[in-house]
C-alpha cells in the first residue's frame, strides 16, 4: 500500500516589492514619474535648508549674553530671548511680585490638567470654578488692591501673561452671552430675533481691529465722565463684544443638531422654556459645541496679539518692543521665532485636543 | 418629573392637601390688579409681547443714554459733529495711492484712497491664496507620503501662529533684510527687487490704444455669446458646433490683434531707473503691500488648504469608482464629477476665509500700509478727532463687504439646495 502523505506545500515568500519597507516606499514615494520627481525636489529641497538652519539655530548660537555684542553673528542670539525672558512673561510686573502671575499659571496648569485627564474626580465642579470664579479670583490675585496683596496697576502687566489672561477672560465672559444671543437667535419672539441677528451678523461683519479701536476711542465717550475705563478693560470690552457674536453662532450651531422631539418632549412634559433650556437643551447642546469653542479659543487667543496696536503689552508686543531696544538691535528673527513658538505651542495644542474631542463626540454615535 | 417628586413629597406626610375652599381663600387675598396683570404674564399670547417690549424699552433707554453722554462729552471736549469736516484739507501725504492724491486733498479723499488700498490688497491677497490654497490642499491628498507631510506641515505652522506675528515678521526681518537700491536684485534688468520695494514695467496707455481696450471688451462679450450659444446647441442636438474652442480662442485674440495693427498704436513701457537713493518711474509696489500681501496670501492659504481638503473628502469613494466604471479617464473623473461635487462644499467655507482676509487686512495698520484703517481710522482720526463718525464709517465699509457677500452666498446655498436631492 502506497502511503500518502498528504501536506501543504509551504506558502511562497510574497514578492520584495509588495510588502514592507521597500513596498511603503515604492508606493509612497515613487509611484509614478511625478511622484518620483517630487520626492527628489522635496529631498534637494530639504537637504539645501535644513542644515544651515539648524547651523545657525542650534550649533552657531548664542545662548546667553548681556547685549548683541555677545552674539555670534554666525548663528541665532537667543541671548535676546533669555535675557529677557521675564519680560516676556510678566510684562513689567514687579519682581518681588513674581509669585502671583506664577500662581496664576500654577493655577491654569493644575485646571487644565484636571479637566483633560481621564480619571480626576468632581469635574463638573472644577468647571463651574473655572467658569464662575476663576476670572475673579485671577484679577484680584494679579490686580491685589486687598488686604496682604498690593496694587499692582494693570499697565504693568504684560508678557504671557497678559496674553492668557485676555483669551481667558475674553472667552469665558463671552460664553453666557454667546448662550443667550443664540437663544435669542431662534427664538420665536420677532423683535428679540431680529434684534439678536443684528447684534450678532454687526460683530462678525467688522474686523477686530476696528473694534478694539472702537472700544480704547468711543467708550470713554459713551459713559459719563466721571467714569475712568482702565485701558484694559477697555480692550476686554471690546474682545468680549466682539467674542460673544463668534460664540453665539458656534452655540447656534449645536442648537440646531439637536432634534425638534427634544424640545417637544419637555414641553409636554410641562417644563418651561428656561426649565427645558437649562436642564434638558443645553446641556446635551454645550456637549456638541466644545469642539467649536476650542476652535473660537484658539482664533481667539491669536487675535489677542492685535491689542498691540491700541498700546497694550501682550507677548507680541512686548517682544517687537524689546527689538527696538539699542542694545539688542537686529535681533528680530529670534524675537519673532521665539514669539511664533509660544504661540505655535498653545495653538497646536489646543487644536489637536479639539480634534480628539471631536472624535470622542463622534464614537458615540 | 415634578408631578412625582411632588406625589412623592404629599405620600411622606410632607405636604397637607388643602381643601379647595381654603385655596380659594388665599387666592382672594391678592390684590386684583396684580391677578389681573398675572392672567397676562401666563397668557402664551400676550406674554411674548410684554417681553419683547421691555428689551425693545431697556434698549431705547441704554440708547438715550449712551447719546447724550456722547453729546456731552463731545462739546466738553470742543469736537463738533457732523460729517463736515469730510471737506477740509486732509494736509497729510499717503505713500500708495490708487486714485490721484496730496497733501491738498480732503479727508474725504482719504476715506477712498484708503478703501481701495485695502480692496487692492484684498483682491491680490485673495487671487494668490485661492492659487497656493487649492495647490496645498491637493498637496495634501496626495499620494507622495512626503509630499503630504510637507502640505499638512505647512498647514500646520501658518495655522497656528497668529497673522500679525505673520506681518510683522515678514516686514521687519524678511523683506528689511533686502539689499539697498544700488544693490538691488535685478532680474534680465527690468525688475528690480531692494529694501524700497519691487519695481516692474508700467505699460502706458496712450490715445491709440482707446479702441484696442474697446475692442478687447467687445472680443470677450462675442466669446461669452458664443459660448452661450454653443451650450444651447449641445443641449438641443447633443453635439456641439464643431472646432467651437478654436472659434473663441480666434474671437478673443483676433479681433483686438486686429484692431491693434490698423489703429498702429504702439506700446510703451515705463521702465523704472535709479536715480539718487531710489529708482524713479515704472509701477513700484512698496514693502508694506508685499509683507502685507505675503503674510495674507500664506495664513489663508493654509486656512483654505483644510477647506479643499475637506471639501474633496467629502465625495464618497463610491462616486469615483463610478465615474471611472463608466469609462471616464482619470481627469475627467476629476473635472466631471469629484469637483463639482466637492465645490458644493467648499465653497460656502471659501467665501468665509474670503471675508476673513479682507477683514485681517486691517492688520496693515502695524505696518504702516495705507489700508482704510490705517489711514482714515488712524490718521484722519487723529487729526479731527471725530471719533464717532470715523469708526462708524470704517465699519460700515466692512460691514458692506460682508453681508454683502453673505447675501451672495445665502443665495448660493439656497440654488445649491434645490439640485439637491
Amino acid at each position: 500500500m502506497m502511503n500518502h502523505e498528504l501536506k501543504m506545500i509551504p506558502a511562497r515568500e510574497p514578492p520584495v516589492m509588495a510588502v514592507g519597507v521597500l513596498a511603503w516606499i515604492r508606493n509612497n514615494l515613487f509611484a509614478s514619474t511625478l511622484s518620483i520627481v517630487a520626492t527628489l525636489l522635496i529631498v534637494y529641497g530639504l537637504f539645501l535648508s535644513i542644515p544651515p538652519l539648524v547651523q545657525w539655530a542650534l550649533v552657531d548660537a548664542t545662548w546667553f549674553g548681556a547685549d548683541s555684542n555677545a552674539c555670534n553673528r554666525e548663528g541665532a542670539c537667543w541671548a535676546f530671548v533669555t535675557a529677557r525672558l521675564d519680560q516676556f512673561i510678566y510684562g513689567f510686573y514687579p519682581a518681588e511680585h513674581q509669585w502671583r502671575p506664577n500662581l496664576f499659571f500654577a493655577q491654569l496648569a493644575v485646571l487644565v490638567l484636571w479637566l483633560s485627564l481621564k480619571w480626576t474626580p468632581g469635574k463638573q465642579w472644577v468647571l463651574g470654578y473655572s467658569l464662575l470664579l476663576m476670572p475673579f479670583v485671577s484679577w484680584f490675585l494679579l490686580y491685589g488692591d486687598l488686604p496682604g496683596l498690593e496694587k499692582v496697576e494693570t499697565h504693568q502687566w504684560g508678557g504671557l501673561m497678559l496674553t492668557l489672561l485676555l483669551a481667558l477672560c475674553g472667552m469665558i465672559a463671552s460664553l453666557p452671552f454667546g448662550v443667550l444671543l443664540a437663544l435669542g437667535r431662534r427664538s420665536n419672539m420677532p423683535v428679540i430675533r431680529s434684534l439678536c441677528t443684528a447684534y450678532i451678523e454687526l460683530w462678525r461683519g467688522v474686523p477686530l481691529i476696528t473694534v478694539l479701536f472702537m472700544a480704547s476711542v468711543m467708550l470713554p465717550l459713551f459713559v459719563p465722565e466721571e467714569v475712568v475705563f482702565d485701558k484694559l478693560l477697555r480692550a476686554l470690552i471690546g474682545i468680549i463684544l466682539f467674542q460673544s457674536a463668534y460664540m453665539a453662532e458656534v452655540v447656534r450651531g449645536g442648537l440646531q443638531a439637536i432634534p425638534k422631539g427634544q424640545f417637544e418632549a419637555f414641553n409636554s412634559l410641562g417644563l418651561s422654556y428656561w426649565q427645558g433650556m437649562i436642564m434638558i437643551i443645553l446641556p446635551q447642546a454645550m456637549r456638541l459645541v466644545i469642539p467649536g469653542v476650542v476652535n473660537t479659543f484658539i482664533a481667539l487667543f491669536k487675535d489677542t496679539s492685535l491689542v498691540l496696536v491700541i498700546g497694550l503689552f501682550d507677548l507680541l508686543a512686548i517682544i517687537q518692543a524689546g527689538l527696538n531696544d539699542p542694545a539688542w538691535l537686529g535681533n528680530s528673527v529670534e524675537g519673532y521665532l521665539f514669539a511664533g513658538f509660544v504661540f505655535w505651542i498653545f495653538c497646536y495644542g489646543m487644536s489637536k485636543y479639539s480634534q480628539r474631542l471631536e472624535q470622542q463626540l463622534h464614537q458615540g454615535r | 418629573m415634578r408631578a412625582f417628586s411632588l406625589l412623592a413629597k404629599i405620600k411622606k406626610g410632607r405636604y397637607v392637601v388643602t381643601d379647595p375652599k381654603h385655596v380659594s381663600h388665599k387666592a382672594n387675598s391678592t390684590p386684583r390688579f396684580l391677578r389681573e396683570l398675572l392672567r397676562l404674564w401666563r397668557d402664551a399670547s400676550f406674554r411674548p409681547l410684554i417681553m419683547q417690549g421691555t428689551v425693545v424699552l431697556i434698549i431705547v433707554m441704554l440708547a438715550i443714554w449712551v447719546i447724550s453722554n456722547t453729546m456731552h462729552n463731545l462739546e466738553h471736549r470742543g469736537i463738533s459733529t457732523g460729517f463736515d469736516f469730510l471737506s477740509q484739507e486732509a494736509g497729510f501725504g499717503i505713500i500708495q495711492s490708487l486714485v490721484e492724491y496730496d497733501e491738498s486733498h480732503s479727508y474725504g479723499r482719504t476715506f477712498v484712497v484708503g478703501m481701495l488700498n485695502t480692496l487692492l490688497v484684498s483682491g491680490l491677497g485673495i487671487f494668490f491664496a485661492t492659487i497656493l490654497g487649492f495647490l496645498v490642499g491637493i498637496a495634501r491628498l496626495s499620494s507622495n507620503w512626503l509630499l503630504a507631510r510637507l502640505a499638512s506641515v505647512f498647514i500646520e505652522t501658518f495655522r497656528n501662529i497668529p497673522l500679525l506675528l505673520q506681518i510683522l515678521f515678514w516686514y521687519f526681518s524678511v523683506l528689511a533684510a533686502l539689499p539697498h537700491p544700488r544693490q538691488s536684485y535685478a532680474l534680465w534688468d527690468s525688475i528690480f527687487l531692494n529694501l524700497r520695494g519691487l519695481f516692474l514695467h508700467k505699460p502706458i496707455i496712450e490715445q491709440g490704444l482707446l479702441p484696442v481696450m474697446v475692442s478687447v471688451l467687445v472680443a470677450i462679450g462675442l466669446t461669452l455669446l458664443f459660448r452661450l450659444k454653443n451650450r444651447m446647441r449641445r443641449l438641443d442636438t447633443g453635439k456641439p458646433i464643431p472646432g467651437a474652442s478654436l472659434w473663441m480662442t480666434a474671437l478673443l485674440l483676433g479681433i483686438p490683434a486686429v484692431v491693434w495693427g490698423l489703429s498702429g498704436a504702439t506700446l510703451t513701457l515705463d521702465t523704472p531707473v535709479l536715480k539718487g537713493f531710489n529708482f524713479r518711474g515704472g509701477i513700484a509696489i512698496i514693502p508694506e503691500l508685499g509683507a502685507l500681501l505675503l503674510a495674507l496670501t500664506i495664513y489663508t492659504a493654509a486656512f483654505i488648504a483644510e477647506v479643499v481638503r475637506a471639501g474633496i473628502e467629502s465625495v464618497q469613494k463610491g462616486q469615483k469608482e463610478a465615474a471611472a466604471s463608466l469609462g471616464l479617464k482619470p481627469g475627467k473623473v476629476l473635472s466631471l464629477v469629484v469637483i463639482p461635487q466637492a465645490m458644493r462644499v467648499i465653497i460656502p467655507p471659501l467665501t468665509n476665509q474670503y471675508l476673513n482676509l479682507a477683514k485681517n487686512s486691517s492688520l496693515a495698520t502695524a505696518i504702516g500700509y495705507p489700508d482704510l484703517v490705517s489711514v482714515f481710522a488712524g490718521t484722519t482720526l487723529n487729526q479731527t478727532g471725530q471719533a464717532v463718525e470715523v469708526i462708524a464709517m470704517t465699519m460700515a465699509v466692512y460691514l458692506t463687504i460682508s453681508l454683502t457677500v453673505s447675501l451672495l452666498m445665502n443665495t448660493y446655498n439656497k440654488r445649491m439646495a434645490l439640485i439637491e436631492r
